[in-house]
């Protein structure tokens, strides 16, 4: 067993983890966050993506015991708890631009594009295809997300002008 | 799927992961980012005893300058690399390639020296830090020794590291005033580069003073492209001399044949993509 | 705000989605997330050989591995596991072998279930399989179908004495649909004959697939990532007699399905079985490895097709001739997804005379069965590959051939020589309308200008003009194709006290957008707000009876049923409410939720408020009972017919082989559309599909019968990279056949986009001597095709 101390959606735990453990699976299994979720086992499907520090991985290519002294963030923590019924940009973006059908890819594609605004705020049409080459969706054939993410790139550009901060690891709400 | 269990080390420093090597014996590895690994793990493709985790080893991370070379830490992200000021100064060959490894999440977590560690043929970097010469720094029970890219790469999926060894630094000779090229071809962005070629050239007036070719799956090791330099080398700067010189691009080549593509087709495609790799290189 | 009396009309409403507040913030129930208190897991061995017997079999030693519960074999569990079912016998005669869902003394696929261990987690269970020991002694392997239904060939079922499953025929001159082939092909002035390969693809659902059993309290509930909750809970009753009124299944969320989770798998029956054993709640969840060699494949046939036209390009008859791949096994509809094709080559065409005949293969392979379009897209490729052919034999511009033989918009309702009835459809509205947002005129003189120049870049331009069967099915043709159930579809309405509806229905969906459509539907026929209406499904305890989600038929039928049901509601509220208001059901009109007195203004009852005092019942007119419900069903008399033209322009290098789409437009006419929103995300998802079979996806196994393709490392599913923006349009031509007027458009897009891509890619390289690439047209096999019809000249 490996003690590991990870900030999960604003919440620190300290737990034993056996060493095998995936940080997917130590996040659905241990923590009940189920809302992240298992699509493949050779890290292409993307579907497990969650912010480690902020940046995308892939929770199902890191073990547990990787995530100790990190700040994890999942589609469960995108909006501060409380906030009941409030959605992130990115993911009123995905509802607006019916950017989802069976959901399943859902989470991951969200934070994956979390992730690329991070680092890219304005991104085209092909700058966003590119950054979302790691997750997989099998439903929309990408249209709608494309669609999604640039519309929530311009509500958090125009939130960022009004706004003064954002918390670690989550683009801004 | 769940990998097999394992015994877990995360030391803090070389010394004690060089250690932790040693103690464990023939059937411990290295995990950097995990990002090849982890995977494999999954699949039950690797089943070490121990996993000996780079992940706490500062003086691993970051890029430095040195002298004529710029250093590399082995446990430098592929997202860090990319945002390294003096990788994008002194090897921009290093940026291309590495921005074209797997996806942003795993560049998020793999890492630098994993990547070449690992040893994939298929793989961007090797091919990458045997066109540039790189010096690989391998830290092992008895010191430090400098291994030539050339010969860091065995075979598939093995470089020369001894059990007690690993990837500790690379040293990047220094390029200034070349223009360079990485070429992957691939069909989906996910897939592994059926051929990729490395390129860097140096113009000097209307000719080509001096170029470095390495070719990514074309063997079981990244492979140099001699042939190509030595015939670009003092020749003219044009699409012509350079179609040319791109023709020798399947010597010292044994590519595979597999579900992406024959042997011969793999031959056909070294030389197509090294003519333009070497053209974009060289500005044209 | 204030609140507007008159009720906006919410079909045609791009309406967002009910559905997606849970999925977006992660509050998702699927089967996965389900573990019930005391819950043990299940991992499955696997046999590495594609055909062996098993001789023996040692569990000891995984039983004494730390965690595990149980472990078992086929042979332990022959009695209490059955046989799979399949549903769809499409012949008297059809060759049906046995299904066990663990192996008992043979193997006949790499990837069939050999042993179950359950323990109290799921790495016990899995580092347990390690310690199984069996013994196969290998037997001969047979992979491919001509080999298989070839003289002396190894068989896979080697007491049926064959390979054959079926043949199964249909012939115009006998059906007396029309005249006979083989004449029509000694006649023709033009004979183009072809041969196309069907790659085996690999429907490749999001979500892994899951089960979960729980036997609490004297039933068992399980829980499934299914998309067909009462066919399975039916088949399952058959098949582990267990008592159907004690199984309770519920498909949960479900992520995606495509034709995937239209199954009865080995896994729900093993999950079941141990469940029933160990009188605890048992879960499997499949790794995608797992998933991608053992869920079942799709396509996979050759198809050989003679064409018989006139000089003018007329089509004067049309033979096909399909090999279609069982796999090992017959699965839930197996034999019947070749012959959902079977009257689909004929397409949009006038044609006089048409055969076709198809013989079902047993090979060592995963069995495969229906993925989205099912049968449909086979055809359409083979048939609108065939068009281009026939034009580049004629000389003649690809849309001109079709033209000369679609059936033009005032032949409509027209019976084809397929025997199909189609009721409506604007084939030249659509191809107009494609052809200008495509820009055809200047892609073909760019196209020329690159040919003209040597450009290694050459741009290729493919055509489809599609037309589909769906909406399953008219139970009666279901019948006469033997299938073993019915095409209806269910629907019941409850108007509450509070004047809120729910809606039961009996389509199961897994990403279709249902609870917003039915609430639209339901919203309109009853007057009441979108938000009131509340849809139910994927639950046998709540909806006990359906049809479930596949063949494009939720809308046509579940759609139609939920009309059917609203309709029974309104004729007992106005019942009621001519009761409440003192007069006859005559004087009352029904409009935006209201029942109002002819010529008499303010004299009116709302259906809430007669939900009401239905509810209350204190003063309910004779013989009207205290509910405002109805159950209703509907069984349609014809299938839809969605057609459309899509147009794809690619470059192609013609040095390394690589295509890349340049620009894609489809024109789709699925009828009336009850959310634009929906239809498109469909049409997108389908082309997304359709264009993975075009240049992707492909199931490989090696010479020995293992899965090569066992990973999203080398299956290789499109992601946003790899595929470009569409332009999506549509025509509106409402089918006649249900009220809505709508066709259907689940598998439209990926029925369609196949050939238009493939066709784009030949027509590039047709100057070199190109006539066909295999799929999928991989830069390798793209390049080997220049290679070959250059004779290797360029290399």
């Amino acid at each position: 067993m490996t003690n590991i101390s990870v900030t999960v959606d604003g919440v620190r735990y300290d737990d034993d983890v056996e060493p095998r453990t995936l940080l997917v699976q130590y996040l659905r299994e241990r923590l009940g966050k189920v809302g992240t979720v298992v699509g493949c086992d050779t890290s292409n499907c993307g579907a497990c993506t969650v912010l480690l520090d902020g940046r995308g991985v892939k929770s199902c290519s890191l073990l547990a015991a990787q995530s100790d002294g990190h700040v994890v963030t999942t589609v469960e923590g995108l909006v501060p708890t409380g906030e009941d019924g409030a959605l992130h940009p990115v993911q009123r973006a995905f509802h607006e631009q019916h950017a989802l059908q069976c959901g399943f890819c859902t989470p991951g594609m969200m934070m994956a594009a979390c992730d690329l605004l991070a680092d890219n705020p304005d991104p085209s049409d092909e700058e966003i295809r590119e950054g979302l080459e790691g997750n997989l969706c099998r439903c929309t054939g990408y249209q709608n997300i494309v669609r999604a993410v640039s519309a929530a790139a311009a509500e958090l550009r125009s939130a960022r002008g009004a706004a003064p901060s954002t918390p670690e690891g989550v683009a801004s709400a | 799927m769940i990998p097999a269990a394992f015994e877990y080390v995360r030391p803090d420093s070389v010394e004690e992961a060089v250690s932790a090597l040693r103690q464990a014996g023939e059937d411990a590895k290295v995990i950097g980012g995990g990002q090849s690994l982890v995977p494999m793990l999954r699949l039950r493709l690797a089943l070490p005893t121990t996993l000996v985790d780079l992940g706490r080893i500062e003086e691993l991370r970051g890029v430095r300058d040195d002298g004529d070379a710029i250093v590399i830490g082995a446990m430098t992200t592929h997202h860090d690399v990319l945002g390294d000021a003096l990788v994008q100064r002194y090897a921009p060959l290093v940026a291309q390639a590495t921005e074209t490894v797997g996806d942003r999440q795993v560049r998020n977590l793999g890492t630098f020296g994993g990547s070449l560690a690992h040893a994939d043929p298929a793989g961007d970097l090797p091919a990458v830090a045997v066109a540039l010469d790189a010096q690989m720094v391998v830290a092992g029970s008895s010191g430090r020794r400098t291994v030539p890219a050339a010969d860091f790469f065995v075979d598939y999926l093995t470089t020369v590291l001894e059990p007690d060894e690993l990837l500790a630094e690379v040293r990047v000779p220094k390029l200034d005033g070349w223009g360079v090229h990485y070429e992957k071809f691939h069909q989906t962005a996910q897939a592994w580069a059926i051929v990729g070629v490395a390129a860097a050239v140096r113009r000097s007036n209307g000719s080509i003073a001096e170029a470095r070719v390495g070719l990514t799956n074309v063997a079981s090791v990244p492979v140099r492209g001699r042939a190509v330099e030595a015939a670009l080398a003092g020749g003219e700067a044009s699409a012509g001399a350079i179609a040319s010189a791109a023709e020798q691009a399947g010597e010292g080549t044994s590519p595979s044949t597999d579900l992406t593509g024959s042997a011969e087709y793999r031959q056909h495609l070294s030389r197509v993509l090294t003519r333009r790799a070497v053209s974009a290189a060289a500005g044209l | 705000m204030s609140v507007v009396e008159e009720h906006r009309p919410e079909v045609g409403n791009a309406r967002l989605r009910k559905e997606d507040a849970h999925l977006v913030t992660g509050q998702t129930n699927w089967t996965d997330n389900i573990t019930p208190p005391g819950t043990l897991h299940i991992a499955i061995l696997r046999s590495p050989m594609a055909h062996a017997r098993i001789t023996d079999i040692d569990l000891g030693p995984a039983r004494d591995r730390p965690g595990v519960v149980a472990v078992f074999s086929g042979r332990d569990v022959a009695d209490e596991q059955g046989t799979l079912p399949c549903a769809w016998p499409v012949t008297e005669d059809m060759v049906h072998p046995d299904h066990p869902a663990l192996a008992v003394d043979e193997v006949r696929f790499a990837g069939e279930a050999v042993a179950v261990v359950v323990a109290r987690d799921t790495a016990s269970a899995v580092d347990a399989l390690e310690a199984i020991e069996v013994d196969y002694d290998p037997l001969p392997v047979v992979l491919d179908m001509e080999a298989a239904v070839a003289d002396g060939s190894p068989l896979v079922h080697a007491d049926k004495g064959t390979n054959s499953s079926f043949t199964w025929v249909f012939d115009s001159a006998e059906a007396g649909t029309g005249g006979s082939v083989d004449e029509a092909l000694g006649d023709a002035e033009v004979t183009v004959s072809r041969r196309f390969l069907q790659q085996r693809l690999i429907p490749s659902f999001m979500e892994p697939r899951s089960v979960v059993v729980d036997p609490t309290g004297g039933q068992f509930t399980m829980w499934s990532a299914t998309q067909i909750p009462h066919i399975l809970r039916l088949m399952l009753a058959l098949t582990t007699n267990t008592p159907e009124h004690k199984l309770r299944v519920v498909a949960p969320d479900v992520g995606g399905g495509f034709g995937g989770k239209l199954q009865v798998t080995p896994e729900e029956v093993i999950t079941l079985v141990a469940a029933k054993r160990l009188h605890k709640p048992v879960k499997y969840t499949e790794t995608r490895s797992d998933s991608l060699l053992t869920a079942h494949h799709g396509r996979d046939q050759i198809q050989q097709l003679d064409l018989a036209a006139r000089r003018d390009g007329t089509i004067t008859g049309l033979k096909v001739r399909l090999l279609a791949n069982m796999g090992a096994y017959l699965g839930l509809v197996t034999p019947g997804v070749p012959l959902l094709g079977a009257f689909m080559f004929n397409a949009i065409y006038k044609m006089p005379a048409y055969r076709f005949e198809c013989t079902g293969v047993f090979t060592n392979t995963a069995w495969t069965d229906a993925y989205r379009g099912a049968g449909r897209p086979e055809a359409t490729f083979a048939i609108e590959r065939m068009m281009d052919e026939l034009a580049a034999e004629l000389g003649m511009d690809p849309m001109e051939v079709r033209r000369r033989n679609w059936i033009a918009h005032e032949e409509f309702p027209f019976t084809t020589v397929a025997g199909l009835t189609y009721d409506s459809g604007n084939y030249e509205a659509a191809t107009d309308k494609a052809m200008e947002l495509f820009g055809y005129d200047a892609l073909r003189r760019e196209q020329a200008e690159r040919r003209e120049r040597g450009d290694p870049v050459q741009l290729g331009l493919g055509i489809s003009t599609y037309t589909e069967m769906c909406g399953l099915a008219p139970s009666r043709v279901l019948g006469s194709l033997s299938y073993g159930a019915g095409g209806w579809e269910t629907a019941s309405l409850h108007m509450l006290p509070s004047g809120k509806v729910e809606v039961v229905t009996g389509s199961s969906a897994h990403g279709q957008g249902h609870e917003t459509a039915w609430s639209q539907i339901v919203a309109d026929q009853l007057g009441v707000p979108f938000e009131d209406v509340e849809v139910l499904h994927g639950d046998t305890r709540v909806s006990a009876k359906g049809m479930d989600t596949y063949g494009s038929r939720s809308l046509t039928v579940g759609g139609t049923a939920v009309i059917a049901a609203c309709g029974k509601v309104i004729d007992k509220a106005r019942k009621v409410a001519a009761h409440m208001l003192e007069c006859a059901e005559d004087d009352l009109e029904f409009a935006d939720g209201s029942f109002r007195v002819k010529g008499s203004p303010g004299s009116e009852k709302s259906i809430q408020e007669i939900a009401l005092a239905t509810f209350a019942a204190h003063d309910l007119p004779d013989g009207v009972e205290a509910s405002l419900d109805s159950d209703a069903t509907f069984d349609p008399e014809n299938f839809s017919f969605p057609h459309g033209t899509h147009l794809c322009a690619t470059e192609v290098d013609t040095e390394t082989g690589m295509v890349k789409i340049r620009s894609y437009v489809s024109v789709d006419d699925v009828g009336h559309v009850v959310n634009p929103l929906i239809v498109d995300g469909q049409v997108h998802g389908g082309l997304a599909q359709g264009i993975g079979q075009a240049l992707f996806e492909n199931a490989v196994y090696d010479s020995d019968g293992n899965l090569l393709t066992g990973t999203f490392v080398d299956y290789t599913v499109p992601s946003p990279a790899d595929l470009p923006a569409f332009t999506t349009a549509r025509t509106e031509t409402p089918a006649t056949t249900n009220p809505l007027g709508v066709k259907g458009v689940g598998e439209a897009g990926t029925i369609a986009s196949t050939p238009a891509v493939v066709n784009a890619v030949v027509d590039a390289l047709r100057p070199m001597g190109v006539n066909d690439v295999p799929m999928p047209c991989s830069p390798h096999r793209v390049w080997q095709a220049i290679q070959d019809a250059n004779g290797g000249a360029s290399s």
